[in-house]
């Protein structure tokens, strides 16, 4: 393909797809219009079901049976893709246009090493012979910054950890070179530290190689990093474009704002500052709106003017706005009218007495190794430390963050305090009674009722054969909260009003209900027998934002009220600085930090928590922050280092002690404590992670 | 790897000495009705006592189980009611025809059927799958005692093609093969071609197929080298498993056209009460249906590197 | 509710709806075998007539008689009768069987699970028929002990099914949620597990009936199957086969009205589960 130095790369104009279903047809992208320029990186953000990810197929001409380009045109150098034979298309897929994809390991051929998945790419399109094409991905590994390259050939991807895979699906885009890169979600899977690492190298590679990018996520944060250019789309159309600096520092349209309203970002705070939700819910693809698609959810709508016909894109006019373009009617009038506050002040929570003390806790699991070598050796039950001696405490109406990566024992702890697997050794108290070895049947119901847990996921938290009703019903009965019938069925609609559900969801199944209603299904059957203390283990973080948002309120409304302990557990430190009192910080099984919010948040740190702060990108452009790369992946639970946990990741590792001895606690008086072999006043003097500049000096519109 | 070879034979070996405990309690807890089945309905009280005197059934259960046992693993099987000899001599002769009956239904049916189902299953809800998957559905409809009773009635009864008996009086006949071999294919192709399928239209689905269209692979590399490698694993274990199926199926095949092999006897034997004939028959068939599954297991695992490496 | 709906959606399936026709056919033919049967099925009228033959007291053998005269069309509408009582019973108590053994061993795990998986491990190392052959041989030949049969062979399978699916659905966060709520394991497995897994065991209920149909058909076949003289398609098929070489329609019909049940489960099979897929 040849084509003009300065031409664009990608030029897309009215693109306009649907797919064809059995309910009819559903348009899935509306008048889509972008273009691409060299080395340039766009960002496409949205939250799921906006048609980010179709766009991606549909430059790659890959719509599935059901899909189809109704109109428009899709221009690469200058050629018409949506004319392109299927061989002239073969010949541009992997060379000029490569993809990367959200789960690195599904997109691996799990039975072909990583040798024979890379090498292919350069033989099919450039007809190398094997041992170039074996020395060209050797090279483009060391590129990606994998070690031990020759090693990594011969492996399977089942070998390799999900940075690695990440990093060769990474390197098996980049191989012949391509002009233009698609990256949909491709961190979505990985853990935070791990997704730095792959961020930082995607940043690099237009550095690089001059590859033109077009990045999809729905997370904003991780657009600033990587992007110069951004698209917001809602409901299958774009709704807000420009440079980075623009959208988010004047966001116009009222949707991107009510975005940033829902994000915990760090000036955010749950009492003085709470998230602004956006309300409603995403419509379903066939149930738009007539005229704006967000006009329903917006605040500024008005009847006759938002919903009268389609809304097409503006351009901003401004000196700073460049590029500015917004699909609102009346972003003029709302930009110079009031800006938007934040919501309501809310009254700050009351601490009461202790209502769980968790005392050394430990919880191994048996492994059973039946290889021949520990049959031989003898050693053939190992111990997975799954908790080792964990130490803090909740009070009432106080809410307590659990945060860490993959494997750091976080739900394990959840499963030992529900009673589903017992602990090892020590305590475990709830209300002043041990219940580390009180398995779930033998606790009294008064006992059930008053330790409840909120689960992670939407799709699993609700028994889809049962109506909303049976199940909280099942649950007051259970607790023994109420006896009679009818009494049970005023408290469950009692309860759907708690958590902001029509009463008439009572007789609904699962399956007619959205994520974020079934999240608070969920929340409403864990309330259900007044509990003192509610897990909640990653409540939102399958939701999109603007329902996280709200669902989030939620929970923290009917806390206040009802005066619950809330252990929050994440991975995701931007939620847990908001919602948190206190935080502790576990990595593979131990406590590396504990203390309160601010002290978790400003110096001392431990180095983990350092990594993880410099980690979790921010949706701010005017916050400053270091960036530290930890370097390899999270080691296996099952063979934990013996020193200090973090010892094969740590950039500030002492030296042979730290491989050695396991850390101690280091406490301040204040309660904080980290367990570092690095003297407190050597951590102390570490400059903060993060950088917030005071009101005054800030450009931002809040 | 070598464990689990270790533990697949191990398992096999138990399994074998369970089914043999159960045979023999079943068919010889009591040594009465052993004796009547041996001597005939019409022996009297004293001649039964005395056969079982001398056969050493007056001794404790277990004495008689491992005594049955130790001459089972060393080949001494008894001596067939029926037809008055030891039960080797019978055996292994008809084992033998029942081998080239399914070494020819085989090399009809796993081509076919492989072919089939990865066609069908390479683009789903194609024309091509919607015919061959209906036609294996009705394929497996039909019993086989019913497509024999079709299938004869077609070539031996209208066409006159085919002899309608197969019991080989005059030595090996080609001719007498086909209508068993057909009856087998017929019913057995089905199954496999729609495991296949389903295997492939899994596969298909795949992220990592995907991104081999999406590297710009040729379609017929990304069916040969990323997709039929993933696609037939499953039906290797189905064709291993399909041995199993396929020891009932010559049981009726060989009934219907009086082919001299291991089912008919098997049958005759059990029909008749030939105990250590039946005895003999069912560890036969016990073996090789375990030897079967031990292979598929182990190629399983051997095929799949995501368990062969961890 | 939703096992209704499916079956309303089974309309879109032209194959699911083809089966369902079938199937519905025969049951219709066994509910009314009273009325539309010509004649007395054990009656011996008129021996090797051929189909279309007129009897001389009056009717018409539309299919013929057999051997020893009895009109095969009667025979075959009683027949179906005898099928479409055992099969669907034979099914159903392998059914209770196996779903109890496989929620007990994928619910629980541990030893259980390793007892129950051993046991079945071992009744399916058997060559189905092989089993069938000696325990009819052995208990002998009667309806009741053709559903301990086909109990006793199918249950294991089935059990790997639902043990299959419970291992998948037990972690699910609603199982999960019953447990920290303090239900017994008994209701966990039947209120919250079970109903789950309908969707793909009705697919399998209905191979198996269609399995359960040939087993019994086999049986007939064999000669181990119910005691003459009560019509059953696999009886008819053994008695005339060795006449199949002269007059092939007295095994002919038997043949095809076992073999389009069969087909009519195996095709609403495909149908159901061509619609589960779909959403």
């Amino acid at each position: 393909m040849t084509a003009r130095r300065d031409a664009p790369i990608l030029e897309i104009k009215d693109l306009n797809i649907s797919y064809y279903t059995r309910a009819g047809e559903i348009p899935a992208v509306i008048d889509f219009s972008l273009t691409v320029n060299r080395s340039e990186t766009v960002g496409l953000v949205g939250e799921s079901g906006c048609g980010k990810s179709t766009v991606a197929w549909a430059i790659m001409q890959y719509m599935g049976n059901n899909g189809a380009i109704k109109s428009g045109s899709i221009k690469f150098m200058g050629h018409e893709l949506n004319d392109l034979s299927d061989e002239e298309l073969r010949k541009l897929r992997g060379s000029e246009i490569s993809m990367i994809y959200q789960e690195p390991f599904a997109a691996l051929n799990p039975s072909l090493t990583v040798a024979s998945q890379l090498m292919e790419v350069p033989i099919t399109h450039e007809q190398v012979s094997e041992n170039e094409a074996w020395e060209r991905c050797v090279q483009m590994l060391s590129d990606v910054h994998l070690p031990d390259q020759q090693r990594i050939m011969h492996a399977y991807p089942h070998q390799l950890s999900g940075g690695q895979q990440q990093r060769v699906v990474i390197a098996m885009a980049l191989l012949s070179n391509p002009s233009l890169l698609l990256l949909d979600e491709p961190t979505t899977a990985l853990d935070v530290t791990v997704e730095a690492g792959i961020v930082d190298l995607v940043a690099d590679i237009s550095k690089k190689f001059g590859t033109s990018q077009i990045y999809i996520s729905h997370n904003l944060g991780l657009i600033l990093e990587v992007c110069e250019r951004v698209f917001v789309m809602y409901s299958g159309e774009v709704v807000e474009q420009g440079s980075i600096n623009s959208v988010f520092t004047w966001p116009k349209h009222p949707y991107t704002q009510g975005l940033f309203g829902c994000i915990p970002l760090p000036t955010t705070d749950k009492n003085a500052a709470p998230l602004r939700p956006i309300r409603g819910q995403l419509p379903l693809p066939h149930e738009r709106p007539v005229g704006c698609n967000f006009g329903p959810r917006c605040d500024h709508f008005e009847a006759g003017r938002c919903d009268a016909r389609d809304v097409i894109m503006e351009p901003v006019v401004s000196s700073d706005a460049i590029g500015h373009r917004v699909r609102c009617l009346r972003w003029n009038e709302i930009d110079v009218g009031v800006p938007l506050a934040h919501a309501k002040a809310k009254p700050p929570f009351e601490v009461g007495e202790r209502v769980l003390e968790v005392d050394h806790m430990q919880k191994y699991y048996e492994v059973h190794d039946r290889s021949i070598a520990a049959l031989i050796s003898g050693q053939s039950v190992r111990f997975v430390k799954a908790n080792e001696a964990l130490d803090f405490d909740a009070r009432r109406g106080e809410t307590v963050a659990i945060v860490g990566e993959s494997g750091c024992g976080k739900s394990t702890f959840a499963k030992v305090l529900m009673g589903l697997e017992c602990c090892t050794a020590g305590e475990l108290r709830h209300e002043g009674r041990d219940i580390g070895n009180i398995p779930v049947h033998r606790r009294s119901s008064q006992q059930l009722g008053s330790l409840q847990m909120v689960f992670q996921n939407p799709s699993d938290t609700l028994n889809p054969s049962h109506t909303v009703g049976a199940q909280i019903a099942r649950a007051i009965k259970k607790f023994g909260i109420e006896k009679e019938k009818s009494k049970i069925r005023d408290r469950v609609l009692n309860l759907l009003d708690v958590v902001k559900l029509p009463r008439d969801f009572y007789f609904r199944r699962p399956r007619q209900l959205s994520g974020g209603q079934k999240q608070r299904v969920g929340i409403a059957r864990a309330f259900a027998g007044n509990p003192s203390l509610v897990i909640a283990d990653e409540p939102v973080s399958a939701l999109d934002v603007s329902v996280a948002a709200a669902v989030t309120e939620l929970l923290m409304d009917i806390q206040r009220e009802h005066q619950t302990t809330l252990l929050f557990i994440s991975h995701d430190l931007g939620v847990v600085r908001y919602l948190a009192d206190r935080i502790v910080v576990m990595y593979l099984g131990q406590i590396m930090e504990r203390g309160t919010t601010e002290e978790i948040f400003a110096p001392p740190y431990h180095p983990y928590t350092e990594a993880l702060l410099a980690a979790v990108p921010i949706a701010d452009p005017e916050i400053e922050k270091r960036e530290i790369l930890l370097e390899g992946d999270l080691p296996s639970a099952l063979d934990p280092p013996t020193g200090c946990p973090f010892v094969t990741r740590c950039p500030r590792k002492l030296g042979k002690i730290c491989d050695q001895q396991r850390p101690l606690m280091q406490s301040l008086p204040t309660g904080h404590a980290i367990a570092c072999h690095i003297p407190l006043e050597e951590l102390r003097r570490i400059e903060p992670v993060i950088y917030v500049p005071p009101e005054s000096e800030r450009l931002h519109a809040k | 790897m070598f464990v689990l070879l270790l533990k697949r034979i191990a398992f096999m070996v138990i399994t074998m000495i369970v089914v043999s405990v159960l045979l023999f309690l079943l068919l010889e807890i009591s040594p009465g009705s052993v004796a009547t089945k041996v001597l005939g309905p019409y022996s009297s009280e004293e001649q039964r006592n005395l056969w079982l005197e001398q056969h050493g059934y007056f001794e404790p259960i277990y004495v008689r189980y491992f005594s049955w046992l130790g001459n089972f693993v060393t080949g001494d099987f008894g001596e067939s009611i029926r037809f008055k000899v030891p039960v080797s001599e019978v055996l292994w002769p008809r084992l033998g025809n029942t081998v080239i009956l399914g070494v020819a239904v085989f090399a009809v049916m796993i081509p076919l059927s492989l072919v089939l189902g990865i066609l069908a299953g390479m683009r789903e809800g194609s024309k091509l799958d919607r015919t061959i998957s209906v036609t294996s559905i009705i394929t497996t409809s039909v019993p086989e005692f019913a497509s024999a009773v079709f299938l004869s009635a077609l070539f031996v009864f209208w066409l006159k093609w085919l002899p309608g008996t197969s019991g080989m009086a005059e030595g090996f006949n080609l001719k007498e093969l086909v209508l068993p071999v057909m009856v087998l294919v017929l019913y057995d192709f089905g199954y496999v071609a729609r495991m296949t399928r389903a295997s492939m239209v899994e596969v298909m689905t795949m992220p990592y197929i995907r991104t081999a269209v999406l590297k710009g692979l040729p379609y017929n590399k990304v069916i040969l080298k990323h997709a039929l490698r993933n696609a037939l694993v499953a039906p290797f274990t189905v064709i291993m498993l399909q041995i199993n199926w396929l020891l009932s199926g010559v049981i009726i095949v060989e009934f219907f056209f009086a082919y001299k092999g291991f089912g008919a006897l098997l049958l005759e034997a059990s029909l008749n009460q030939d105990i250590f004939l039946i005895e003999a028959c069912a560890m036969v068939a016990v073996f090789v249906a375990v030897a079967t599954q031990t292979i598929a297991d182990v190629g399983y695992t051997y095929l799949n590197p995501r368990i062969r490496f961890s | 509710m939703r096992t209704l709906a499916s079956f309303a959606l089974l309309r879109e399936s032209w194959v699911g709806m083809i089966g369902a026709g079938i199937i519905v056919f025969w049951i219709l033919v066994a509910v009314f075998a009273q009325l539309i049967s010509p004649f007395d099925p054990l009656a011996t009228l008129q021996p090797f007539a051929k189909p279309g033959t007129t009897y001389a007291k009056g009717g018409i053998f539309l299919l013929g008689t057999d051997h020893i005269g009895r009109d095969i069309l009667s025979r075959l509408i009683w027949g179906s009768r005898t099928v479409l009582v055992y099969a669907p019973l034979a099914t159903f108590t392998a059914y209770v069987v196996g779903i109890l053994m496989g929620l007990a061993a994928g619910y629980r795990r541990g030893w259980v699970d390793d007892v129950l998986s051993r046991i079945s491990d071992i009744i399916l190392s058997f060559p189905v028929l092989v089993l069938y052959i000696i325990i009819i041989a052995t208990i002998g030949a009667s309806g009741v002990n053709i559903i301990i049969a086909i109990t006793f062979a199918s249950a294991p399978g089935i059990m790997r099914i639902v043990r299959g699916l419970v291992l998948d659905l037990r972690n699910r966060d609603y199982v999960a949620a019953a447990q920290t709520r303090g239900e017994s394991a008994w209701r966990i497995m039947l209120v919250e597990i079970l109903p789950n897994a309908r969707g793909p065991l009705i697919v399998d209920a209905c191979l198996r009936m269609g399995y359960v149909i040939i087993t019994i058909g086999v049986l007939g076949f064999l000669g181990l199957g119910l005691p003459p003289p009560d019509p059953d398609w696999g009886g008819m098929i053994n008695e005339t086969r060795q006449m199949a070489m002269a007059f092939p329609h007295m095994a002919l019909f038997p043949c095809m009205a076992i073999s389009s049940l069969i087909l009519g489960f195996n095709l609403l099979a495909d149908g159901l589960r061509e619609i589960s897929l779909r959403d």
